[in-house]
């Protein structure tokens, strides 16, 4: 079934499209963005750059290292340049010249990372992006970004380049519906985004996981239960008040990411309730185990990660709630 | 040399045994990598003193500045040196060289001190950073040169040849790197631990122009270096030869000094060496 379906979110084309869409348009307001490329432009979406400015193109090669040295020389000189390949061989690859150029340094250089999570789903897990939260996170210079939708997209390259230092921004070719509309969608960096209201329990989700979760909100409501959905779109800074706010609230909190459970958002969100005020949690993602080949929504079948499993989760944590009330 | 001639050869020398001893008690104290810098001391004194670079101490992000990429960081305690002594920050800092408080890193962090451009420690990554200067001065329409010092263990790394083949085909020009070829890695001589044989002709096919010179020998160093600025239309890798631990006789005769100091006799046996032998 679509993502969204149930939600009756309006159907878009492959977020990567809307990478390149946002990229073309600030590199056009600014000609101090560069774009480089481990020669997957026309699979990222980095393409439309090279098309419309390719002075200010630079497919690297297969060679990831070397793009992520060349783009902090760049930015040691003032440029903003954007390093962009499929998520797993960006990170995976470049990792050490990520920490030592780039995150040690603390230069202006902006990863795009496309096809993220299982997206890849039949290639296998080989070219999967599942970790790149655990390895961005560990980074602590670096803000990461999650889009969930078009107007994410745009906002969050936006939103990079006015930021003066490196960030991580994590794209997919997966169609993800509109969770927002143009004139009405708040990003701030930071700022989770409250997109399902509800006081019963919490799901903090981020990216493709945010239209599942609404998914999951109609399935939880049609049983009375009303699920307070947060599009979580930055992983750091973290949102901790709006967390907090969730957790006193709402008493139960589950996350949900495209991501290994150890070391992405979850792990995150949960030092947070840890240390301030600890509720139930529960954690909906990849189940620290190699997804195999297949469609996406057979993937995330077999990692729990439907609607259904969403909405399982948050029911068990409101009659645990239940349960404690009657004690 | 006859476009230099207001550099003296000799004061250069003398300059250059200074940083040795400089560099011998920064490396005595908490250990570093002294067999390492020592092979490096008279190209260093030729980039930072024999007019090589261009360079503005007390403007050290001047934006038309030469820029120097120390891609062995290993080899921190004689940048620091030939930093300080070029009037970049106090000399008497070196003497906290790996000190909490001071910012005289272990191997170098990009703008922590002035003059440091680039963050390393981790090889094989300084000629791609040096390639992202290049294509700043592209984009900028600036002129300046770009040199990177890398090691010769250092190129048994992929990333290295990345960017080889990277800067030809991005017609990248006005790239110099320098590379210290003192024969030794870590764990023993470079031909037996993992030969980069041939050299040169690796560097030529891979659309370089290639110079060899005596890495000991500042006026050679020049010399090569005029003719190296010579080239436009290529980035060019200048190998020196050189030998790891240079100036200290049981130094140079074990490499298994890379990455420790010298205990105090022996830094006052290698002390009388530096100050009684000259170097070239």
């Amino acid at each position: 079934m679509p993502l969204g379906q149930l939600a009756g979110l309006k159907p878009a084309k492959q977020l990567r499209e809307y990478f390149g869409e946002a990229i073309l348009e600030a590199a056009t307001n600014n000609s101090k963005i560069v774009v480089l490329d481990g020669d997957l432009g026309n699979s990222t979406g980095a393409s439309t750059v090279r098309k419309a400015l390719p002075d200010r193109f630079y497919n690297i090669g297969i060679a990831e290292s070397n793009m992520i040295s060349i783009s902090a020389g760049l930015a040691a000189c003032g440029f903003i340049p954007f390093a962009t390949s499929l998520s797993s061989f960006l990170l995976c690859n470049a990792f050490e010249q990520i920490r030592i150029s780039v995150a040690i340094a603390n230069l202006n250089v902006k990863l795009v990372g496309s096809h993220s999570g299982m997206t890849t789903n039949r290639e296998g897990p080989s070219s999967m992006s599942i970790e790149d939260f655990a390895l961005s996170l560990g980074l602590p210079t670096f803000t990461v970004l999650v889009p969930s939708d078009p107007v994410t997209m745009h906002r969050a390259v936006q939103a990079s380049v006015e930021i003066n230092g490196p960030v991580y921004i994590r794209s997919s070719r997966e169609p993800m519906p509109y969770i927002y509309s143009e004139d009405d969608c708040h990003f701030q960096v930071g700022k989770a985004n409250v997109v399902h209201e509800g006081n019963d329990v919490t799901i903090i989700a981020c990216g493709l996981m945010v239209p599942v979760t609404l998914d999951a909100a109609v399935i939880l409501e049609q049983e009375g239960i009303r699920a307070r959905v947060l599009d979580m779109h930055t992983l750091r800074p973290l949102d901790q008040d709006a967390i907090l706010t969730a957790a006193r609230e709402t008493a139960a909190i589950v996350t949900a990411e495209e991501h290994m459970i150890t070391g992405g958002m979850g792990s995150a969100v949960s030092q947070v309730v840890a240390k301030n005020c600890p509720v139930p949690m529960r954690f909906i993602g990849i189940q620290d185990r190699y997804p195999r080949s297949g469609s996406l929504e057979e993937l995330m079948k077999s990692m729990d990660m439907l609607p259904a499993d969403v909405a399982a989760a948050a029911r068990d944590l409101v009659l645990i709630k239940r349960n404690q009330a009657r004690i | 040399m006859e476009e230099n001639k207001s550099i003296n050869i000799q004061e250069l020398i003398e300059l250059a045994r200074g940083f040795r001893l400089d560099v011998l008690t920064m490396t005595s104290r908490y250990s570093a990598h002294l067999s390492s810098c020592l092979s490096a001391v008279e190209i260093m004194t030729a980039l930072y003193f024999g007019g090589i670079l261009r360079y503005r101490a007390d403007d050290p992000k001047w934006p038309n500045r030469d820029r120097f990429i120390l891609s062995k960081g290993h080899a921190a305690p004689i940048f620091y040196t030939v930093l300080a002594h070029a009037g970049y920050f106090d000399i008497a800092r070196l003497a906290h060289f790996r000190e909490i408080g001071d910012e005289l890193h272990g191997h170098p962090i990009q703008d922590t001190l002035p003059g440091v451009e680039f963050t390393s420690g981790s090889l094989g990554q300084g000629l791609s950073f040096g390639i992202g200067h290049v294509l700043a001065r592209f984009q900028n329409g600036q002129d300046y040169w770009t040199y990177v010092l890398m090691g010769d263990g250092e190129c048994e790394a992929g990333q290295v040849w990345e960017a080889a083949m990277s800067a030809a085909h991005l017609k990248v020009n006005q790239l110099v790197a320098i590379v210290d070829h003192n024969k030794y890695q870590q764990t023993g001589p470079i031909s037996r631990e993992m030969s980069l044989a041939p050299f040169v002709d690796k560097w030529k096919s891979f659309g370089w122009h290639t110079e060899e010179c005596n890495g000991h020998d500042i006026a050679e160093i020049l010399a090569v270096n005029e003719r190296v600025r010579r080239v436009k239309d290529q980035p060019v890798v200048l190998i020196a030869h050189t030998v790891k631990g240079k100036g200290i006789s049981f130094v140079e005769a074990d490499y298994s000094f890379h990455g420790r100091g010298l205990s105090p006799e022996q830094a006052s046996k290698a002390r009388e060496e530096i100050l009684c032998h000259s170097v070239n």
